[in-house]
């Protein structure tokens, strides 16, 4: 059974994770992830959770808290964004490598300087080789879902890493829509309880985070990439399940109309919504356009994206952050490579959109679309990357 | 007061682990897992005790050990605190765990005091020991909020102008104290009855403790690994380590020191403060001693002694 409640994205997430019947929640509160631990206390003070939420002095501790209650076997949640993410910097990678299956929520915001509280991806793109899963949702259905979802994904002895459910900051996360809700029964009956493959259980004792030096560290990065190579078995698997009590079909990538598409853009978060809008509009007009979504963004699904691709002459990549120096945006960075790797060659830009929480409109999207059909048509890119919607 | 018998014979901090020859983290950790009381859980700053002890595939320690990161040993020991009591909530745990961390002065006075602040005003139930050996010792003997005026380090070098560190150190026990926290104290591993009475008595606490314990570092010190203890002692013996505890707010002086040896004896016998016996930094001894002297008068006067 489900119902529908008003939700905001970040109300929806704070929902998630009351129903996975969280052990501890450490915390601290920034802009514009404040709306999950604000309901999230609701909950705790109204004894609606045996959730211990330990409201800490920093991001830093927040991320330490988390990897400490981890190790225990109980089931952890956190969530950030921007300067926070940036904190939790260090001990990112401490969690992962330690195999905590922790899930977060991130609010996408921009870095500063200058200081901004807007959504960019220029948060989650800064620590995107910290090895943790991370998902892109596009509205607050899909935090809800993904959220449920990433316990059981992080949790599963196959995986064991934790996750990270990216949301656009304010698009997403204060604007509220219809959330199509389970059961508590539904959801405890789908996360379960943690199973941890091992603790830090006095009685067996263990020693976690020794230091590892020439000899052994290397081989500890080798199975870490091997445990997130392993994990889209399971992802599968988890959405398999979702799909058959919700009806609700998850996967690595969403697209829409990329069967006979020549030109598509690829892009994370809410803006492919937008997307989707005006390829439908230009649909109507006629013009083979489609759109692709990754929703697992680490592992990268190359595979996917490269089927979704493989009829398609032009493609651009929407990056709702910059990596200054690089050859691309970060996303277009993954996407260029992946397409390289399999020898696939296709005709592919790069558009920085967005930062700071600059808008996109539908217009700035129709003209991304055509200049990508003239590229289909033409062959040639004029401009590899193009800055959309900044004064230049 | 503990006696020798009272203690156990198992070694939880076992030989084999690679500190230097009189290490104080090392005497003071086995100490310290004499003191236990049940099922306990270590948490490790990283420093000297967490390189030394735990080298993969390798490790000293017979209690489940975690180490996260430098700054954050307390942090860490809230959230391992928190997830108990959920979990006992839940009833998928049933029996109580003792959590220790273990933190050097760096990690502690330094990079790590925004973490313990923040742990020992939420009121997490866990005994903090930072054993300070009075600078980076781990990195190379870099100077740390808890260096002693006057102490070369290599980043506090004796130089020609500037003798050493110009700072004073941080009163580690009265920020502790000041978060209203139900009991702090400080220690010397050469009055081994009086740490282990009160890590004893840490646990106990159904709270937030922080014991602070002078640590001896004969490589960064500079004196022979024979001395550690006596060193410990002297620092006492001199009144530069006075040995107190504050019991929900309420100070007492442990160990009175009524005649006590001047600062000198101690400063004599380290390498690390050679420099200040040349005539042209005799001040500098003087100002030790004031500091001393002060200070003692500072904390006796709290204990009600003075």
């Amino acid at each position: 059974m489900s119902r529908i409640m008003g939700l905001t994205g970040d109300g929806a997430v704070a929902y998630a994770v009351k129903q996975c019947k969280v052990d501890v929640v450490a915390a601290y509160p920034i802009t514009p992830q404040t709306l999950i631990v604000e309901e999230f206390s609701e909950y705790v003070h109204n004894g609606e959770v045996h959730t211990e939420f330990i409201c800490v002095e920093s991001e830093h501790s927040a991320m330490s808290a988390c990897v400490g209650a981890s190790l225990t076997g109980a089931r952890v949640f956190t969530a950030t964004a921007s300067q926070g993410l940036a904190l939790m910097h260090e001990i990112l990678y401490i969690a992962s490598s330690l195999r905590c299956p922790i899930v977060m929520g991130v609010v996408n915001r921009a870095l500063s300087a200058p200081i901004n509280i807007h959504c960019d991806h220029s948060d989650m793109m800064g620590s995107r080789d910290c090895g943790w899963i991370q998902i892109f949702v596009e509205n607050a259905q899909e935090a809800y879902d993904w959220v449920i979802q990433a316990f059981r994904i992080a949790e599963d002895p196959d995986v064991l890493l934790p996750v990270t459910v990216n949301l656009d900051g304010f698009i997403l996360s204060h604007s509220l829509e219809g959330v199509e809700v389970l059961d508590d029964a539904d959801v405890e009956k789908f996360v379960s309880t943690r199973k941890p493959v091992f603790t830090i259980d006095p009685d067996k004792p263990i020693t976690v985070g020794p230091i590892c030096f020439t000899d052994f560290f290397f081989e500890t990065k080798r199975q870490h990439v091997e445990a997130m190579n392993n994990s889209p078995k399971t992802i599968s698997k988890v959405n398999d399940e979702f799909a058959e009590l919700t009806g609700r079909r998850y996967g690595f990538i969403d697209t829409y109309e990329m069967d006979d598409a020549e030109a598509a853009i690829i892009c994370l978060g809410s803006t492919a919504g937008s997307a989707m809008a005006v390829a439908k509009k230009l649909r109507d007009e006629g013009k083979r356009v489609g759109v692709i979504k990754p929703w697992v963004y680490r592992p990268f699904p190359a595979e996917q994206i490269i089927d979704a691709c493989k009829d398609l002459k032009a493609l651009a990549v929407l990056d709702r952050a910059c990596s200054i120096g690089a050859p691309y945006g970060p996303l277009c960075n993954d996407v260029t490579a992946a397409l390289y790797k399999e020898n696939v060659r296709l005709n592919v830009f790069n558009v920085i959109y967005g930062l700071g929480g600059r808008d996109i409109t539908p217009f700035d999207i129709e003209a991304i679309f055509n200049e990508t059909l003239e590229v289909a048509k033409t062959g040639l890119i004029k401009k590899p990357i193009k800055f959309v919607g900044v004064r230049e | 007061m503990a006696t020798l018998r009272d203690l156990s014979t198992e070694e939880l901090f076992t030989s084999g682990h690679r500190l230097c020859a009189g290490c104080g983290a090392g005497i003071i950790a086995r100490m310290t897992m004499k003191a236990l009381r049940g099922p306990t859980i270590v948490v490790n700053a990283t420093g000297c005790l967490e390189v030394a002890s735990t080298i993969y595939p390798y490790t000293a320690w017979k209690v489940s050990w975690v180490h996260i990161a430098f700054e954050n040993a307390a942090a860490v020991a809230s959230g391992i605190e928190a997830a108990y009591k959920a979990m006992m909530k839940r009833n998928a745990w049933g029996k109580k765990v003792d959590i220790i961390a273990f933190a050097g002065d760096g990690g502690t006075f330094d990079i790590g005091i925004q973490a313990l602040s923040g742990a020992l005003e939420r009121g997490h139930d866990f005994l903090y020991i930072c054993y300070d050996n009075e600078a980076y010792m781990n990195t190379g003997i870099q100077r740390s909020g808890a260096t002693p005026h006057g102490a070369a380090t290599t980043t506090s070098p004796a130089g020609t102008k500037i003798p050493g560190k110009p700072e004073f150190k941080k009163d580690l026990i009265g920020i502790c104290a000041a978060h209203g926290i139900e009991y702090a104290a400080t220690a010397s591993p050469a009055y081994w009855n009086d740490y282990i009475t009160k890590v004893r008595k840490a646990l106990e606490v159904d709270g937030p403790a922080v014991i602070h314990v002078f640590s001896p570092c004969p490589v960064g010190m500079r004196f022979d690994s024979s001395k550690s203890i006596e060193v410990a002692r002297l620092a006492v013996q001199t009144r530069y380590w006075p040995v107190y505890e504050v019991e929900n707010g309420r100070y007492k002086l442990n160990i009175k020191v009524p005649k006590p040896k001047p600062v000198s004896e101690f400063l004599k016998v380290q390498g690390r403060f050679k420099h200040l016996f040349q005539p042209k930094f005799k001040h500098v001894i003087d100002e030790i001693q004031r500091y001393v002297d002060e200070n003692w008068e500072r904390i006796t006067k709290l204990c009600g002694e003075a």
